[in-house]
């Protein structure tokens, strides 16, 4: 009876569109500044130090004070609970007191009646700074020893004696740019005094709760005092993991000491420059190896700038070393992980979270070696993977079950054309002198789950009402990735309603408390699971009520496209839900998980820290011009691992973005300091993401067919991360391009540092 | 700062406001008038989040025109685009194409896709990704947009134009 009713709207597996798309293009989306301002609303600007690290020997904020328009100022001396914004380390001041340690850091707050005003005010600060020496660069910070923590090591093996032993070492040293968000919406939050001195926050944070937390204690009220909600961000991608509490924070001490709503809506400038980017890399590497191109031993020192505080830095750290070994068995390794301290922003989360500056590491050996034995660097790349049942051990000790590299590879390499193409490159470039071709094969491999345990944990809400409309809520949050309809998708199918019947709504910590960022890949994963858990709790209970009130036996009851099979009766799911009403049944249920499996000891940085692994390669083929070194990608052919996907579209979405936003960061996406650490490419002016203009005219993107191992979420994997790493495909095909040309003139492959820009790749042509 | 009275018609809707000099566009749409579908991104002309279409079929940037200069002007945003609850077939073709992920660039490249589309109506592949590379977008690899593009000039014309990679 049941075996040919049509599926319900919006099922998993589906490709079904993003909840909000009908209001994105109407413009009826409303993100934070788009809420109806109360009246008296004022607008906050925050203060910055033009120091890099200096005392301020005084704070003369009176011309502020006086400032047309300023109904307040706070400093440091006004903040009634803890002055500090940081995630753990308790090492980021909401207002800088006495000395400054970065240029932009946030020294005290202005409100005004406009913004226009608080911005002018704002700029009226006296100070007198008396200037100390500043660590800048991860050199400086390397030379003086200055860490945010004790140098990492992560060791497997006796690389020392392997690389004695190796018939074959090449040494080298290469530098990985870091990248700015640049989400569309930058920087904002919104605060409203409430009763008893409580406040409602509307930030544009992937991390409301770590929010919530923070203004209790900026306030020094409990946590049960402050709510912060979101309803969807204008993009995050790891910027809004950590930084948002700085400007949450201000606006809630002015709502505070005011009684009236206040706003930060962070100037675009101010923006790039008060908050924390992607952490910039000195990557060192001895690598040893036979002439098949095998590797032997490997010495890696990876140095990274974190800025002048701690922020989530050693977690970011520590996932480069852990994608330090990409797809490749690396059996005598040593990897020493230096964690700069400098007087620059504090480096933070951003897409990736270290697991990029690890593997474009070894795919830059990769290339090395291929280029000193003369060898196509896809069968060194193959040659070094992973084994299925031997040669399966990471550096940090976890046995990888799940290994697709090998097969993913090859049905790339065969399907994009690999080794024909890479033969008209040979031609095309010994017909050309001032333009080169080159093509490169890069995979990924990358870890899913939190590197801090705590945090693989999630709830969600569900509501049913007594009309049969459902409404839904978890702690995960909306950044344009899609996941609340895939969360829904889940939802939908365990209740077998269409989608429709949902209203998913905006995520808020008095919902569910004590949530994790939406970050590390893991949203679908943990949020999707939390609410299947509640979801299966009321479909338990409205089960067991039909089986006692239709007289029915429970293996007979089955929920099916909106309706209640019953033996031989149907109801619609209304109906049962009424019923269950009456019958005085709770349809109410939260739901919670958290991830198997994982266990992970950071003293020996030995254990299992991931769940399972998404794969994917990319093929990408670019061209240079040798008078200018001024580059294009001409074409791309990815294949993805995504499990079996909960939403193809929304994950295709993810991949080709993430490749995008991978290739910006390695080509055209350049930060520039100066030497007093002022940034100076701090506006899309300056600093270039890429355009539609920059994107492969030919760019294929395919889902490898496949499901996950592991028992996650109807067998899904990941795909908010990993996809960025296809693009080191991009910068190894630059370097390539690079060597082909100076091949009568260079015997080892140039160490072309990323963004390549054209400056870049003009600089490394000899 | 001297004050300008001026009267815009935005979405069709005749709206008088008083404005200083040194007020842009962007901010009287947004904070005077509360038409929020236009949105901040840079403020500095380079990310065309606030793009508006200005008497019919041209674009600019909201964040850059100064409201003092467009007395009289006949204003479009995303929320004026829909004609009897239908919505404009541009916008049809970013929904059924997925070409929208975070959405903050979207009512931006919609607009900017019609003006596009007006003065081109059957582009290539080549000319709709330079016509829009004024526009940003940082969560899509554009890909979608393109073939969002594609299809609205195929809605719009009724004929086809090159896919992708042509």
């Amino acid at each position: 009876m049941t075996e040919n009713t049509p599926p319900i709207n919006g099922d998993i597996h589906r490709d079904i569109r993003h909840d909000s798309a009908h209001k994105h293009v109407a413009g009826s989306a409303d993100y934070i500044d788009d809420i109806p301002e109360k009246r008296d609303l004022l607008h906050v600007c925050l203060g910055q130090s033009s120091r890099a690290h200096a005392r301020m020997k005084s704070l003369d904020l009176d011309d502020v004070r006086a400032a047309p328009g300023v109904v307040m100022v706070l400093t440091a001396d006004d903040i009634p609970g803890r002055n500090d914004v940081s995630p753990f380390a308790g090492d980021d001041p909401l207002f800088a007191k006495d000395i400054v340690q970065f240029h932009g850091q946030s020294i005290f707050a202005v409100a005004a009646i406009s913004r226009d005003q608080a911005r002018r005010a704002a700029k009226l600060a006296k100070i007198d700074y008396e200037d100390y020496p500043a660590i800048l660069t991860i050199d400086d910070a390397m030379a003086a020893k200055s860490y945010i923590e004790a140098p990492q090591c992560v060791k497997q093996g006796d690389s020392v004696a392997a690389l004695k032993k190796a018939p074959i070492r090449r040494r080298g040293c290469f530098r990985v740019g870091g990248q700015d968000h640049f989400y569309l919406e930058g920087q904002i939050a919104m605060a409203e005094p409430k009763e008893d001195g409580d406040v409602h926050v509307w930030s544009s944070t992937q991390n409301p709760t770590e929010v919530q937390h923070l203004v209790a204690k900026v306030l020094n009220i409990p946590d049960n005092g402050v709510t912060v909600e979101v309803r969807r961000m204008g993009g995050g991608f790891g910027g809004k993991e950590t930084h948002p509490s700085l400007f949450a924070a201000a606006a809630a001490l002015v709502a505070r000491k005011t009684g009236r709503t206040a706003k930060c809506r962070v100037d675009r400038d101010d923006d790039m420059i008060m908050t924390g980017k992607r952490h910039d890399f000195r990557i060192d590497y001895d690598v040893g190896f036979d002439s098949e191109g095998r590797i032997l031993g490997l010495d890696l020192k990876l140095a990274s700038r974190c800025g002048y505080s701690v922020d989530l830095s050693p977690a970011i750290n520590d996932r480069a070393m852990f994608h330090s070994d990409n797809c490749y068995f690396l059996e005598h390794v040593t990897i020493n992980s230096y964690r700069c301290r400098t007087n620059t922003v504090s480096n933070t989360a951003f897409r990736g979270f270290g697991g990029p500056q690890g593997m474009i590491a070894i795919e830059r050996i990769m290339d090395v070696i291929a280029h000193g034995l003369s060898k196509d660097p896809l069968d060194v790349r193959m040659i070094n993977l992973y084994g299925k049942t031997d040669r399966n051990i990471t550096p940090y000790g976890m046995r990888i079950e799940d290994n697709i590299a090998p097969e993913l590879i090859a049905e790339l390499a065969e399907t994009a054309d690999y080794k024909n193409r890479r033969k008209e490159i040979t031609a095309f470039n010994q017909a050309n002198k001032y333009l080169t071709k080159a093509l490169s094969l890069t995979p990924v491999k990358f870890g899913i789950s939190f590197t801090a345990l705590h945090l693989n944990q999630a709830g969600a809400l569900i509501h049913i009402y007594s009309d049969g409309s459902v409404h839904l809520n978890h702690g995960g949050t909306e950044m344009g990735q899609g996941l609340f309809i895939k969360v829904a998708q889940v939802v939908a199918n365990e209740l077998q309603i269409d989608i429709d019947r949902i209203k998913i709504s905006a995520t808020t910590t008095d919902k569910v408390p004590n949530s994790s960022p939406t970050a590390a890949s893991s949203g679908s994963d943990l949020n999707g699971m939390a609410a299947l858990a509640a979801a299966r709790t009321l479909k338990d209970r409205l089960t067991a009520f039909a089986e006692n009130h239709y007289d029915c036996p429970s293996d007979q009851i089955i929920f099916r496209n909106n309706h209640i099979y019953l033996g031989d009766q149907k109801i619609s799911f209304n109906q049962l839900v009424h019923q269950a009403y009456l019958g005085r049944i709770s349809l109410s249920s939260t739901g919670f998980y958290k991830t198997p499996k994982i266990h992970y000891d950071r003293k020996t940085h030995k254990g299992r820290p991931f769940f399972y692994f998404s794969y994917g390669a990319a093929i990408a083929e670019v061209i240079i011009d040798l008078l200018t070194g001024e580059n294009k990608i001409l074409r791309v052919d990815i294949l993805h691992d995504v499990g079996k996907s909960l939403n193809p579209a929304i994950d295709r979405g993810q991949i080709e973005g993430g490749f995008i936003q991978g290739a910006g960061w390695l080509t055209t996406e350049e930060l520039v300091f100066d030497d007093k650490g002022v940034l100076r490419s701090h506006a899309p002016s300056t600093y270039k993401i890429p355009t539609s203009a920059d994107r492969p005219a030919q760019m294929t993107i395919n889902l490898w067919n496949g499901v996950n191992k592991e028992d996650t979420i109807h067998k899904s994997k990941a795909v908010g991360e990993p996809p960025l790493m296809l693009a080191i495909a991009v910068h190894s095909a630059l370097t390539l391009a690079v060597a082909n040309a100076n091949s009568n003139k260079a015997e080892e492959l140039s160490a072309l540092n990323a963004p390549a820009t054209a400056e870049e790749i003009l600089s490394k042509l000899i | 700062m001297k004050k300008h009275a001026i009267t815009l018609t935005v979405n069709g809707e005749e709206r008088d406001l008083i404005v200083p000099s040194n007020r842009t566009l962007l901010d009287a749409l947004r904070d005077d008038l509360g038409y929020t579908d236009t949105k901040y991104g840079c403020g500095t002309g380079e990310c065309g989040a606030c793009t508006i279409l200005v008497d019919g079929m041209t674009t600019i940037n909201g964040c850059l025109t100064l409201a003092a200069t467009m007395n009289g002007k006949s204003i479009t945003t995303a929320a004026g685009l829909a004609r009897n609850g239908h919505l404009h077939p541009v916008q049809e073709a970013f929904i059924e194409n997925d070409a929208i992920q975070c959405g903050f660039c979207t009512p931006g490249m919609v607009l900017k896709t019609i003006s596009l589309l007006d003065e081109n109506p059957r582009p290539t592949e080549a000319e709709i990704r330079h016509g829009l590379e004024g526009n940003i977008c940082r969560c899509t690899g554009y890909t979608k947009i393109v073939e969002a593009v594609q299809d609205a000039s195929r809605r719009i014309t009724g004929s086809n134009v090159s896919a992708i990679g042509e």
